[in-house]
């Protein structure tokens, strides 16, 4: 399940109402991305992330049915906000379930992988000296490209 | 057609998006994001440098070689950073 908003989400709660009554599943993954008070040695002061209102529900929709694809999950949950945000508000929650630990543990890394390289949202972080747009990393671009890799391998 | 600008190079343009009817002579993205260059030069200075600037076709990810209609939503941002 995809969900792309602006409110601010608390995220025992969402992982709360994901687990329950599912006895059948023997793993969960939880990945949970916030916004830091710092990055080097630059106070953040604010954090706001911009979308592009459809794409970016299609683009998460195309990486769930991908991570569902590889991995045998019987569920998989996305959260991911939009708008202006403090140090310490998450920004984005991936959950993943699975009969065991390996299968949740790597289809969530596959996922929060390709959603910072293909899901359409840009940061823009308010500093003492001003605002700026965060730039892309190569290291995510690297992070993401080995699970091209395998997909060229045979499931 | 309805052209979308994201992030920097929103702010770039000043407009979020705009209503163009496509351009004589224009085929693909490349050639469109040329010509919206003229209209919004700091947007065009952004095109110079190569890899800046991605594009999209009825949300969808292109290339610079992609065909582009009358019909079509063409969206230009930089790289995405979520997550």
């Amino acid at each position: 399940m995809i969900r792309v908003q602006s409110d601010p989400f608390d995220p025992a709660r969402e992982l709360a109402s994901f687990c329950a009554g599912r006895s059948d599943v023997g793993g969960i993954a939880v990945f949970i991305g916030r916004v830091r008070a710092q990055d080097g040695g630059t106070r953040i002061l604010a954090m706001t992330l911009e979308h592009y209102p459809g794409m970016t529900e299609r683009k998460l929709e195309e990486i769930e049915a991908e991570a569902r694809r590889r991995w045998p999950l019987h569920d998989c949950l996305v959260v991911h906000r939009y708008g202006r945000m403090q140090p310490g508000e998450p920004i984005v929650l991936v959950a993943t379930a699975a009969d065991h630990r390996r299968d949740a543990i790597e289809a969530m890394n596959f996922l929060i992988d390709w959603l910072k390289t293909r899901a359409p949202f840009w940061k823009l972080e308010e500093t003492p000296e001003g605002a700026r747009w965060v730039e892309a990393r190569a290291s995510d671009d690297a992070a993401a490209a080995r699970w091209e890799r395998a997909a060229a391998e045979p499931a | 057609m309805k052209i979308r600008y994201f992030a920097w190079l929103r702010q770039r343009t000043g407009v979020a998006e705009e209503e163009i009817a496509l351009p004589e002579g224009v085929r693909t993205v490349g050639e469109l994001a040329r010509w919206l260059g003229e209209r919004h030069p700091r947007f065009g200075e952004a095109l110079a440098a190569p890899g800046v600037v991605r594009f999209a076709v009825n949300q969808e990810y292109v290339e610079a070689d992609a065909p582009v209609g009358p019909e079509d939503e063409v969206a230009f941002f930089p790289p995405v950073t979520g997550g």
